[in-house]
């Protein structure tokens, strides 16, 4: 499958000669929509609505022939869990098929196979030479049976280059309180939630049936992951995780709403097995710079937490939602953003009565597989105005990312269902 | 469609649409003094606000609005028990929602019944007070 696709490359790209690679693929038909789709961006880049599904489409992955898959958190009334888009030359796409009656989030593509979950499983269907789905309604279920307690319940997944998927299995609570977010009440000792849930766990790709049993937890003390992509740089798993919630609510005489909207922050983290990022016995305090033992736990906000935990890579502001990664390899964008980060975030709730604050697309600076430099946002106002991001009622809340094989980047969203391309457009 | 379950599911509310005046009809309208919304405003501002939002539109998929739905506007023991035992994995008007409604039985009976009266006639909903007689009533039961 792999040569069947390098040779007409190599052909067209000998072909395209001196205009480089990408404008032989996009550069001639795909336009941004006159207003760049409603979205704000940086000089050069343009984007165009790729379609309106109208549904909630969470993760996207496309095919190498450029279909785009669009996992929805909740079938459509006529059972179809899973969109099949085709765009046509100037990138508007249509909905061609949909099947898979689950809700989820998870949707990978990744050597032939299309990975997607619901909110208990993980799936896989076989990709042909065209990158159409050939079993739609007989898929490998690969990973069943993972707990699922109507909080934090989307299972995320990534694959590595070695055979391996790796799920978020978040935690079913805020912060392992006796009572869930209950004014006052203390953390259970030692979390036992975190024996099911609170991490990431590692399972065979290939391999059909895997229960926790069959699984490794890889990683645990994450509350919950939305966002996660492996980096083929570091060899290395990479996830942004939800902070906790409601540090004012709980313990309000240690802290008042406007630390509680800024704390925690919400993390990345470089993963490798066994770490432990520390939920739920500490939080990221981004304005000293320290993991802070959790008020649950007898912290005061100012007690450190052991130092035995896992250092976050980067810090973002507390309670934006990082819900996708992705790094980016292509090379439509220019030279920096190669192998960068983008994370979208869907936005906060949290931060209440402060403004809200997020629904943007974030670019990370990476250098040699590691965080390096400044982030910056890429892709603001899909809240469709600065008073509907601050009130909390934006137009639409980033959720998914997919890298196009031109290089564009793909972005879907699950409050109105619209997915985005952004293109560059400068030479 | 929302309008519609409301008001099959809400028979204060659809006692309105109704020419025949009933009693309860009368109490739903009747203006609730400004001192009582205030309190309850004040206890909606520190113990609901965070997850409801200041509007009481709520957050997708996570925190239900309190606006014209049937837990809000129906019937007034059922309302007292979501704060007297909190509420996970119920649909509010046909949604599921993926967070967690912590009980609030620290609130006294009458921050309970101020509250419970100002969200009754805030965010677009018109319904009689709930009284501190109703709340021990429903706490006392539950002991
Ligand atoms: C931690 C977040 C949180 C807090 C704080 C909270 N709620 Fe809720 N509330 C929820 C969630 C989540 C549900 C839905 C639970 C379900 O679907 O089973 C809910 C449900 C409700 C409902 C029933 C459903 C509806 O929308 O009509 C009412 C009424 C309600 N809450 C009122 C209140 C009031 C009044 C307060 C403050 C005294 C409060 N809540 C505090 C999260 C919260």
């Amino acid at each position: 499958m792999k040569n069947s696709l390098i040779r007409p490359f190599l052909l067209s790209a000998a072909i395209a000669g001196s205009f480089g690679f990408y404008a032989l693929n996009s550069k001639p038909t795909v336009v941004a929509d006159p207003n760049n789709a409603g979205l704000k961006l940086l000089p050069g880049f343009g984007a165009l609505v790729v379609a309106e599904t109208g549904e909630r489409a969470r993760h996207i992955a496309i095919t190498p022939q450029g279909n785009l898959y669009v996992k929805l958190n909740r079938p459509t009334k006529d059972g179809k869990g899973i969109l099949e888009l085709k765009a046509g030359p100037t990138g508007k796409a249509t909905v061609t098929g949909g099947f898979g009656n689950y809700g989820g989030t998870g949707m990978v593509v990744k050597d032939g196979y299309l990975y997607a979950s619901s909110d208990d499983d993980v799936f896989r269907y076989k990709l042909d030479a065209k990158g159409e789905v050939t079993n739609p309604t007989q898929p490998e279920k690969i990973i069943t049976g993972l707990i699922n307690r109507h909080q934090h319940e989307g299972k995320s997944i990534a694959l590595d280059n070695a055979g391996n998927i790796y799920v978020n299995i978040g935690a079913y609570s805020n912060s392992c309180q006796v009572k869930d977010r209950q004014k006052g009440s203390l953390g259970q000792q030692n979390c036992p939630i975190l024996d099911s849930a609170g991490g990431i766990w590692q399972f065979r790709a290939d391999k059909p049936g895997q229960s926790y049993g069959a699984g490794t937890r890889f990683a645990t003390g994450l509350r919950n992951v939305v966002g996660l992509d492996w980096n083929a740089q570091s060899n290395q798993l990479y996830v942004m995780q939800h902070g906790r919630d409601q540090l004012h609510d709980i313990f309000p005489e240690l802290y008042d709403t406007k630390q509680s909207a800024e704390l925690p922050a919400e993390c990345m983290y470089a993963l490798s097995k066994g770490a432990n990022a520390g939920w739920p016995f500490l939080y990221y305090d981004p304005i000293q710079h320290k993991k802070i033992l959790a008020p649950e736990y007898g912290g005061d906000g100012k007690k450190e937490a052991d130092p035995k935990y896992l250092e976050p890579a980067v810090a973002y502001p507390a309670h934006t939602a990082p819900n996708a990664l992705l790094f980016y390899t292509g090379t439509m964008f220019p030279e920096k953003y190669r192998n960068g980060a983008f994370i979208a975030f869907h936005g906060s709730w949290n931060r209440a009565p402060e403004p809200q604050k997020g629904y943007y697309i974030v670019f990370q600076p990476f250098k040699n597989g590691k965080p390096s430099g400044q982030w910056e946002v890429f892709a603001d106002n899909f809240a469709g105005s600065p008073a509907n991001a601050i009130a909390g009622h934006p137009d639409h809340k980033p959720c998914g990312l997919a890298q196009g094989p031109d290089g564009s980047l793909y972005v879907s969203e699950d409050k109105a269902g619209t997915i985005y391309r952004i293109v560059y457009n400068q030479k | 469609m929302l309008a519609l379950l409301v008001l099959g599911a809400s028979p204060a509310f659809a006692q309105k649409k109704t020419p025949a005046k009933a009693p309860a009809q009368k109490a739903a309208t009747t203006g609730v003094p400004a001192a009582v919304l205030l309190k309850g405003k004040s206890v909606y501002t520190q113990s609901c606000l965070s997850c409801h939002q200041a509007d009481g539109a709520g957050v997708d998929g996570l925190n239900p609005p309190l606006g014209k739905t049937d837990y809000v506007l129906g019937d007034k023991t059922r309302l007292i028990n979501v704060l007297l035992n909190g509420l996970q994995g119920q649909d509010i008007n046909g949604e599921p929602y993926h967070n967690v409604m912590p009980s609030q039985d620290y609130l006294t009976d009458q921050q309970m019944a101020d509250v419970l009266t100002y969200v009754r006639n805030s965010f677009g909903n018109k319904a009689s007070v709930v009284t501190v007689a109703e709340v021990k009533a429903v706490r006392g039961a539950k002991k």
